[in-house]
């Protein structure tokens, strides 16, 4: 199952290991939010954490990310250990988080949050000067793809409905992520229609490569993207199910630990 | 392997189509862009009504008149536009130009070159600017209270360097600087000119612009992606403070002293200046342009009063009134 090298135009290709952390521990004050975990992250695959609420999903996911750093246990990225002091440094690694509040500026446009901090510029030395035709230009072509209808990459994300705002929040990450994309809960808060589409886009950063991390509370949905789950329950991580060869009912029972993992 | 989602099909490139711009014809249905332009507007609405109760107003004499008295005020509003674009407020502008003014004063009656005078103006409101800047940024103190503080140190160290007294300033290039002009334009106004045209860029035109904006829009937006917005927020209140220093060298020019007067009008003026035009006060919106016009909306809506002879006791209340509705306006700004 772990091979190096895979055919990127082939998303049934083998996977292999992208994110690998193990023994992760962390604790804030006395409280320990991480208890020795372990768990693998493939590319082109949809990971998904699942747990209770407290359980240390997004912990774990923000040890990842950059935001806090472990106690002890390694992180490894693409083989290599890494330890992010800041979201940063995890970003110019290639990993790329949708955080559940999206983190789009409503006064600006689509394609000024696509570059937000990452604005393409031209000129020389101090005396740089944003090229604007450039960035709407590519960002009309990272939205063009989306299957969810972004109106024009000129208008303000304020007029956007909230599909469309995840839409464009994911595709920012897509966009720059050479890695691993991370979403927090991604359609909490979209209706019907809007949570199929933004499910096709989660399917289709698969597809080209990447690696998905899905936090969701939706078992429905887990089952439905997910290659391999990961089940946590206060600080551990206490079972890892490939999605094929378990059920919805085998998930739902791991999490409050009815059923030994 | 991974594919980049932009970078993924190169060549259809021109299959694309071009990004469409927003059509003047729903600009026009939407308020929000009314009160986007309201200074603009309202400058055009205030113009004609002036100019046919009293046909001196657009007189070419009387032009000149409003544009020298509005330099000022465009330089201070233009400065007041960046802090007031993170949702913050520079309340010691005004005294921040005074204490410049009076270093101006100060440093030339001690025998300095006039150019010499004028930059350490410029570095007195610059280094002004940043020590509000950095205790607003990286202090993590409210603007409000440390630019009502800093209002009350400017203007008591415009007091204590020049002992209260003003100084009369007699030089020929200055001179020269603050009468001469093209055609009706003074040089001051050029320069006013200048400073909106350079702050336009910065606002529209670099990375920091845009990220003064993301800061005001959405704190934690800016921060998820990078941003150091206690950055942005110090360099908001050093631009404003150099602008405040560029503003001393312009009332020196113009009124030949530098007195250490509290100038109070001029702070309330240039954040109404700033509120006409459509800048946003809880921040993330933002136009050099609105402000330029906002500016010369008051200064000549206080040259037309006096014209057309209504008491100077009145201009406070047209002022005050303009702005209020002016705000009212921004309500609609979505």
């Amino acid at each position: 199952m772990t091979q190096t090298t895979i055919d990127p135009s082939s998303p049934t290709a083998p996977a292999d290991v992208l994110v690998r952390a193990s023994g992760v521990s962390l604790s804030f004050g006395n409280v320990q939010a991480l208890k020795d975990v372990d768990v693998e992250l493939r590319r082109g695959e949809v990971t998904a954490i699942v747990g209770d609420n407290g359980a240390g999903k997004s912990t774990l996911v923000r040890c990842i990310c950059g935001v806090h750093t472990p106690d002890s246990g390694t992180i490894e990225l693409d083989g290599s250990q890494v330890s992010f002091k800041t979201p940063e440094e995890a970003r110019r690694a290639g990993i790329e988080t949708v955080h559940q509040n999206l983190a789009l500026v409503e006064d600006l446009t689509v394609w000024q949050n696509l570059f937000l901090n990452r604005e393409l510029t031209r000129g020389v030395g101090p005396l740089r000067l944003l090229d604007r035709r450039a960035m709407k230009r590519e960002a009309q072509r990272m939205v063009s793809g989306l299957s969810v209808n972004v109106p024009e990459v000129t208008s303000k994300v304020r007029r956007l409905s909230g599909g469309q705002r995840q839409a464009v929040s994911i595709c920012r990450a897509a966009g720059f992520s050479s890695g691993l994309v991370i979403m927090d809960e991604p359609t909490a808060a979209l209706g019907v229609q809007e949570t199929a589409r933004v499910e096709e886009l989660i399917l289709r950063l698969k597809s080209e490569g990447h690696a998905v991390l899905l936090i969701s509370h939706n078992f429905a949905q887990v089952m439905r993207l997910s290659d391999q789950v990961w089940v946590m329950r206060a600080g551990r991580c206490v079972a890892g199910r490939r999605t094929a060869e378990t059920t919805g009912e085998e998930i739902v029972a791991l999490i409050p630990g009815a059923q030994a993992a | 392997m991974t594919t980049v989602t932009h970078a993924a099909s190169p060549t259809d490139e021109s299959t694309q189509p071009s990004p469409p711009t927003t059509g003047w014809r729903t600009r026009l249905k939407d308020p929000g862009s009314w009160a986007e332009w309201a200074a603009p507007l309202g400058f055009l609405v205030m113009v004609l009504i002036f100019q046919s109760l009293n046909t001196t107003f657009l007189s070419l004499g009387n032009i000149e008149a409003m544009l020298a008295a509005a330099a000022i005020l465009i330089v201070l509003a233009t400065g007041q536009t960046f802090t007031v674009a993170t949702g913050g407020i520079d309340l010691a502008v005004a005294s921040t130009m005074t204490f410049s003014a009076i270093i101006f004063g100060t440093v030339f009656a001690a025998g300095a070159p006039v150019g010499v005078a004028m930059l350490a103006s410029v570095a007195a409101g610059t280094g002004f600017g940043l020590v509000q800047g950095l205790f607003i940024g990286r202090g993590r103190i409210t603007d409000f209270i440390v630019t009502l503080g800093g209002f009350s140190v400017a203007s008591g160290l415009a007091l204590v360097v020049s002992d209260g007294q003003p100084t009369t300033i007699i030089d020929r290039f200055l001179l020269r600087f603050a009468t001469g002009s093209v055609w009706i334009i003074g040089y001051p106004v050029l320069v006013a000119v200048l400073v909106a045209v350079l702050a336009h860029v910065v606002l529209f035109h670099t990375r920091f612009g845009t990220h003064v904006l993301a800061a005001g829009g959405s704190e934690e937006a800016a921060t998820a992606t990078g941003i150091s917005v206690a950055r942005v927020k110090t360099a908001v209140y050093t631009i404003s403070g150099s602008c405040a220093g560029i503003a001393g060298v312009l009332l020196v020019a113009r009124i030949g002293a530098d007195e250490p007067a509290a100038n109070t009008q001029f702070l309330l003026n240039c954040v109404a200046a700033v509120v006409l035009g459509g800048v946003a006060l809880v921040g993330g919106r933002a136009t050099i342009v609105g402000p330029f016009f906002g500016a010369l909306l008051l200064t000549g809506l206080t040259n037309g009063l006096t014209l057309v002879g209504v008491s100077q006791y009145y201009q406070p209340v047209a002022v005050g009134c303009v702005v209020v509705a002016a705000a009212f306006l921004s309500r609609y700004q979505k």
